[in-house]
């Protein structure tokens, strides 16, 4: 069964096996939810670790179990076996509303409660936790502040005077109400506009870099997934994890059929988007030459390249024309003037996606990375792309067969169970 | 008299279009979607004007007209205020005021329990025979527990209280059922316990059609009191009955619009509460 080919992928093993995951905030050992009268368990068996400070993005087709495995985090959904951790501490009994006002909670459809202020919205849980009043009502215009809505205009307001956006910023203030180390998040922008959804997952993943919350964020839309995940988990039927990895390599090396047709076509295109301009070795098989060069050198220099255009840059060091062997037999014209102007500039911190797309835009098939000053530092062509693509992948891929092999090892050394841990 | 018998069924109409729509405005802010804020406000507001003028009119107009009226023996004896008007007025209340009380103290916990997820199932059958009862005519009831309990008010006062239980019951149910499970959702997840979510979120959710139950409950109980007479009860049915067996136009119009005035004022109170108890941003 593709299951137990799986298995290799686990959490636990790319946990253990990548240095640079955090210690679990949460962890689910072999979690599973059978509903009463069902005979096929809804979730079977989920180990999963939630590295702290991170965003885990559970990702999978409609009714693979994310949304019921995000529910069993915060026991809104019992399970019926398998234990949760929470903060290192096994919470699978203990009182589901004391631990739920520790972890923050926000749905797709909001749920404000229509009869309160949005102040009283904000307050339910630092009000549940006994905050004084003053260190609530602080709290209350602080949230407010920081989901970018101000104080003095909403705080009285009442949830039906609220957009859908707005509306979805006090979801997620209300959320971080008591200020909660995790976060739960259950397709939170999924009922929001295209425009106001991209300003709220940028506004999002700005406020994480402050607040460094461990986040559980689920969707169906790998696109969010790729743009919000430190993390992904890609899930199957039965919420089984098809592969547990960064966008990254998620991208750059599905580990089956499954995943490569879930992240569909594109994903290398998408890949591109984590990989910057600075990162890469620049090609420096272009000749390139100063405005004020004597044409004769120019021409030896252009005559022992292979590449059939030249960059001519201007005292500044920056790049203005590209030239070819027809505008230099045409001596008349100054080298300022000939050839056609430079359009592709891209700057080092640029994404190769950007880089990519200014490049299929200018003439000739290249973009010339500039600095801050618009000094030429090089020139990046279709070739050093591919060789990125190439280099992604075949570090993904031994990525993976050195988790094989390491798996193997933990397999020799544990018994054949593998993690070492049962479920008692 | 008979306009009041004929309020009864209405008022049931209206108690089932409440389960079938959405959340009930009271009658006197038609939510009328198509009008602007602005006009709805100054429309529900003349509403609230409106029923006291005509109330102190009424009262207005029916003193003249007694005052002006000429009057044998046994009309002075009948309208005599101390004697028989005001202790009948009384008793009317009295009766309306214990059997809302009772349906309410039984009918809300009522269905806030049959409305929790444990107990959910067997609300439906109770509801269904709850229904089924709700034909038996009020008359009918009267006489039955007339026939079990004993003269006097306090058996009008059951019997009425079973009478209306059923607008309350349904409307309590309806109302929790109608709370968007989402907004509960939302509130357990935080952290809030089923009593606090409760408390907190379903019932003030659901106070607006809880409370329109209870109106309705408060209007059929304020006709119906006007049969209490009938087995020993009292109320303003006994004037309209002397005003009937003596042939005395008088006494039978003074009964009759009194009992229509009370029934005014009623719902205006009625209606009162009901805008003050709505929670606010609904």
């Amino acid at each position: 069964m593709s299951v137990t080919d799986n298995s290799s992928y686990s959490p636990q093993a790319t946990a253990a096996f990548n240095d640079d995951v955090a210690a679990p905030m949460i962890q689910l050992q072999g979690v599973g939810k059978v509903y009463p009268g069902s005979d096929i368990p809804a979730v079977a068996d989920l180990d999963l670790s939630i590295p702290e400070g991170e965003i885990l993005v559970l990702v999978g087709p409609s009714g693979c179990g994310k949304s019921t495995t995000l529910r069993l985090i915060n026991r809104m959904i019992e399970p019926t076996s398998g234990r949760i951790i929470f903060n290192g501490e096994d919470v699978t009994t203990v009182n589901a509303d004391q631990l739920r006002r520790q972890i923050g909670y926000v749905i797709q459809q909001i749920g404000l409660f229509p009869h309160q202020t949005i102040a009283q919205n904000i307050s339910t849980v630092p009000k549940l936790l006994g905050w004084d009043k003053a260190k609530t009502a602080a709290r209350v215009d602080e949230l407010l502040e920081i989901t970018g809505l101000d104080p003095n205009q909403y705080r009285d307001r009442y949830p039906k005077e609220l957009s859908g956006g707005q509306a979805q910023r006090v979801g997620v203030a209300r959320a971080l109400g008591g200020d909660p180390d995790v976060l739960l998040m259950d397709e939170p922008f999924g009922a929001i506009d295209p425009i106001t959804r991209d300003r709220l997952q940028n506004e999002f993943l700005r406020l994480q870099g402050e607040l460094k919350k461990t986040i559980v964020f689920v969707t169906h839309d790998i696109d969010e997934a790729i743009k919000m995940g430190d993390r992904i988990a890609i899930l199957g039927e039965q919420s089984v994890i098809r592969q547990f990895d960064t966008p990254e390599r998620i991208l750059a090396y599905p580990v089956d059929d499954f995943v490569s047709d879930f992240i569909g076509s594109g994903s290398t295109l998408k890949g591109l988007n984590f990989e910057r301009v600075h990162d890469l070795k620049l090609s420096d098989d272009w000749p390139v030459v100063n405005v004020d060069t004597d044409r004769g050198d120019v021409q030896r220099l252009y005559d022992a390249s292979p590449e059939k255009w030249m960059l001519v840059l201007d005292r500044e060091q920056r790049p203005i024309r590209w030239v070819n062997d027809r505008h230099l037999a045409d001596m008349t014209t100054p080298l300022a003037e000939a050839g056609a102007k430079v359009t592709a500039l891209v700057d080092p911190n640029a994404t190769l996606h950007d880089a990519l797309e200014e490049m299929l835009l200018s003439n000739a098939g290249q973009a010339v990375v500039v600095d801050g000053k618009g000094r030429c530092l090089g020139i990046l062509d279709i070739e050093r792309l591919a060789e990125v693509l190439k280099r992604l992948r075949s570090q993904a891929r031994k990525h993976y067969e050195d988790l094989a092999v390491h798996e193997a090892q933990l397999n020799a050394a544990n018994g054949p169970d593998g993690s070492g841990e049962s479920n008692s | 008299m008979s306009s009041q018998l004929e309020d009864v069924p209405t008022e049931v109409a209206v108690v089932d279009t409440v389960h079938s729509a959405e959340p009930p405005d009271e009658p006197t802010s038609p939510k009328s979607g198509g009008l602007p804020p602005g006009l709805r406000l100054v429309k529900s507001h003349a509403g609230l004007f409106v029923t006291p003028a005509i109330i102190i009119f009424g009262s207005l107009a029916l003193y003249l007209y007694v005052q002006g009226a000429d009057k044998i023996f046994q009309d002075e004896r009948s309208l005599n205020w101390d004697a028989n008007l005001r202790p009948q007025l009384e008793q009317h209340l009295s009766i309306t005021f214990w059997a809302t009380l009772f349906t309410i103290i039984v009918a809300v916990p009522l269905g806030v329990f049959l409305t929790r997820p444990k107990y959910r199932r067997v609300g439906s059958p109770i509801l269904a025979v709850a229904t089924s009862g709700q034909a038996i005519p009020a008359f009918g009831l009267l006489v039955l527990a007339f026939a079990w309990l004993d003269r006097g008010p306090w058996t009008t006062i059951w019997a009425l209280a079973l009478f209306t239980l059923l607008p309350v019951l349904r409307n309590t149910m309806v109302g929790l059922e109608q709370v968007d499970q989402n907004v509960i959702e939302a509130g357990r997840g935080m952290g809030l316990t089923k009593r606090q979510a409760l408390r907190q979120i379903e019932l003030p959710l659901a106070i607006p059609v809880i409370l329109a139950g209870v109106r309705t409950a408060l209007v059929i109980t304020v006709g119906m009191a006007a049969l209490a007479f009938l087995i020993g009860g009292g109320g303003l049915g006994a004037t309209i009955s002397a005003g009937l067996k003596l042939s005395r136009d008088l006494v039978l119009i003074t009964g009759a619009v009194m009992t229509a005035l009370v029934a005014l004022s009623v719902d205006w109170i009625a209606a009162l509460i009901e805008k003050t108890l709505r929670p606010k941003g609904l």
